[in-house]
């Protein structure tokens, strides 16, 4: 608190951290060192336990005494009943950290005669002080003052005495009130205390109760303005601001099979990526479960830790029905790989649901987690609720690489690209599983709706469970549109049938062809033996010719020769060029 | 009747008792034990003292003890009486214990705190 004080340049105003978690990230700090602060709320809000965890926080850590001046409980009941978060009140009493005093008095027993002040209390809560040396004070609830003594006039004048005084002491006070019909409290002592108020809200919603904290007022600093989901678990109280998880995580390559080989193959042959989110939504008995067992099986294969929150079926029930289906999950739980928690969704509210969630996988550190189905959170209109807790839920995966496996459950009537909490734009890989009806017969197709950073197969294929695991089988597309199941079968059947007989069919033209070929070439052949003969014959005749040709010039020479004329060279050319006629010809 | 003091006088003053027998309706060796509990000297707690006494005076003469205890002094006793609002008059004797919170001005409202409205009305008789 001194170093916030020396570092800061400005003059801010002092605080008391409360070491809630949470609390100070959204006051800036802590509460106003040295004020009054007003929390108020309905029963059972845990305005008694914010106060304490002050206290005890300030006296464990930062050696600031504290004490607690209760209305309502004893002494040995605070005691009691803080003992369950942890807190040693007996050992902080024993020590001096902690005063606890009950201030009580049964109205019954009360009678009024003239003016009385509550100078009785101020004393006590000074000895108090002066006994342990108090830097924190909490008056809780001190409006129940007002039930029991008599004169609301008086009372209201000496609280309002009350803390002025305390202020003057100089001590961090937190004065617990319930809540008022209209108002913040049932007295209006926010007219009195106006340093800071803080709100503490238990709304049920579709029976399910959110616990919420707003800073409705903070005099002199900035504060977080917005109502804050908290928790009250064994650790105490921790306000979750959902801004304090961000978007920079770094994302694995990593890639981790889907269990189911054809998946993968659809997955770019790879499967998901390690850290990535993934979703698979579909109708009723599509086979959800399944994918998500046998997920969880392969990563138990591979060594790795697996949790997996069922929230419909008990894990012996899931363990018996994935055996059917061939995927045998109990020796992985007898490894201790592999660890179930089933827990109705309606047994708590969301905010301790996301905790318990969060303190199991701190704990457990899986590789994976599946919560099956997340539908079942959404109960009437808590949608943006439910997508609150599963988005800090995702953030707080990511942050650790766990990939998140996640089903959804569609009703058959809606949009299947719907999610009920509408969480699709947090999803990385997202399959649908839809029924495919036709031929009275319902079958399971299975498709990569989206897949970021991969590419992935844009089929649909059939998705079957059979007794030794899950089969992905290519769906029968033709004229007829998207086959399956057994009008699949029987249209493969038919079209094998078809092939066979447009096999025949070519063989037969082949074989006919064939035959077409032997005749013409038997054919062919006759021309030519015709032609040889007409050839030989023609030749024949040019020969006879050509020779007779010869004789004749021969015999023109000779009497040429005798008749001593030049007629012969004329003669000799105009052979030649006969010659070469029949030459062509040939 | 034996004379018993307060254990603590911040006013100065003692409580008497007279030997004088009132009528009562409890029996006759019973003493009224009453303890009043004040902050220091206060005009408030004077006032509720001395209308204390005027009161036993009149309805418990020689039956009464007053203890005045000042919290200032002794805080723990606050404590462990429960004692917020002063003045506080409490009844030990005859039980059940009794409170009454104020300087006791309003005389029937202490008559009827202490349970001793059979007398005033007996006495106004």
């Amino acid at each position: 608190m001194k170093k916030r004080e020396v570092r800061s340049p400005r003059h801010v105003l002092p605080k008391s951290p409360t070491s809630i978690q949470g609390l100070d990230e959204i006051t800036g700090g802590g509460l106003p060192k040295g004020r009054p602060t007003l929390v108020c709320g309905g029963a059972g809000c845990g305005k008694t336990l914010f106060a304490m965890e002050f206290l005890v926080r300030g006296a464990m850590e930062y050696h600031e005494p504290g004490v607690f001046i209760s209305f309502e409980e004893t002494e040995q009941e605070l005691t009691a009943n803080v003992a369950s978060l942890g807190f040693d009140l007996d050992r902080l009493v024993k020590n001096k950290k902690i005063w606890l005093e009950h201030i009580h008095i049964e109205r019954n027993e009360i009678e009024q005669s003239g003016e009385y002040d509550l100078e009785g209390m101020f004393i006590r809560i000074h000895h108090a002080i002066e006994s342990v040396g108090a830097k924190r004070v909490v008056l809780d609830t001190v409006e129940s003052l007002f039930s029991e003594l008599p004169s609301p006039l008086i009372l209201r004048a000496e609280l309002r005495r009350l803390f002025r005084w305390l202020k003057k002491k100089g001590v961090t006070t937190i004065i617990t009130a319930e809540r008022g019909d209209g108002t913040l409290t049932r007295q209006g002592l926010e007219e009195y205390v106006s340093d800071c108020v803080i709100l503490l809200d238990h709304r049920v919603t579709d029976q399910s109760s959110i616990r919420r904290l707003r800073v409705v007022k903070y005099r002199g600093s900035t504060h977080g303005t917005n109502e804050y989901p908290f928790l009250i678990d064994e650790d105490g109280f921790s306000v979750l601001p959902v801004t304090s998880l961000g978007l920079n995580y770094s994302s694995s390559r990593e890639r981790i099979s889907t269990g189911v080989p054809r998946l993968d193959t659809m997955l770019s042959g790879k499967g998901y990526f390690r850290g990535s989110t993934v979703l698979v939504s579909g109708t009723a008995g599509t086979g959800k479960t399944s994918i998500a067992a046998k997920f969880v099986e392969e990563a138990c294969k591979r060594g790795e830790r697996a949790l997996y929150f069922t929230f419909e079926e008990s894990p012996n029930q899931l363990v018996r029905n994935m055996r059917s289906i061939g995927i045998n999950l109990e020796p992985w739980v007898d490894k201790g790989l592999l660890r179930f928690h089933a827990t109705r969704p309606t047994h708590y509210g969301l905010e301790t649901h996301l905790t318990t969630s969060i303190k199991l996988i701190t704990n457990f550190e899986p590789s994976v987690v599946v919560l099956d189905p997340i539908n079942a959170f959404v109960t009437g209109e808590n949608h943006v609720e439910v997508k609150t807790m599963l988005l800090r839920l995702v953030d707080f995966l990511k942050m650790k690489k766990i990939t998140a496996f996640f089903t959804n459950l569609n009703s058959a009537s809606e949009i299947l690209e719907n999610t009920d909490v509408y969480i699709s734009s947090l999803i990385d890989t997202w399959l649908l599983l839809r029924d495919i009806e036709i031929g009275g017969e319902r079958n399971r197709g299975l498709y990569v709706l989206k897949s970021r950073g991969m590419e992935h197969s844009n089929q649909i294929r059939e998705f079957k469970l059979t007794n030794h695991g899950i089969e992905l089988l290519d769906v029968y597309v033709g004229p007829g549109g998207v086959l399956t199941g057994s009008a699949r079968l029987s249209q493969e059947t038919q079209d094998d049938a078809e092939q066979l007989l447009h096999q025949h069919e070519i063989v037969r033209k082949q074989i006919s062809l064939e035959r077409k070929r032997e005749a013409m070439e038997a054919q062919i052949l006759l021309l030519r033996s015709e032609f040889d003969a007409e050839e030989s014959e023609a030749l024949k005749v040019i020969r006879i010719e050509k020779a007779r040709n010869e004789q004749i010039i021969q015999n023109k020479k000779k009497m040429a020769k005798s008749r001593k004329g030049d007629v012969g060279q004329k003669m000799h050319s105009s052979n030649k060029s006969k010659i070469n006629v029949l030459r062509m010809v040939q | 009747m034996k004379i018993k003091r307060a254990g603590i006088h911040p006013l100065g003053k003692e409580s008497k008792t007279s030997r004088r027998k009132k009528q009562t309706a409890r029996a006759k060796n019973d003493i009224w034990s009453l303890r009043l509990y004040v902050a220091g000297q206060t005009p408030k707690a004077i006032a509720a003292f001395n209308n204390l006494k005027f009161i036993c005076e009149e309805q418990l003469k020689g039956k009464y003890h007053i203890e005045v205890i000042d919290i200032l002094k002794k805080p723990q006793l606050a404590r462990d009486n429960q004692i917020l609002a002063i003045p506080t008059l409490v009844r030990k004797l005859p039980l059940p214990m009794r409170n009454i919170i104020g300087d006791l001005s309003n005389t029937e409202r202490v008559l009827v705190g202490l349970d001793l409205r059979e007398y005033s009305a007996k006495l106004r008789a």
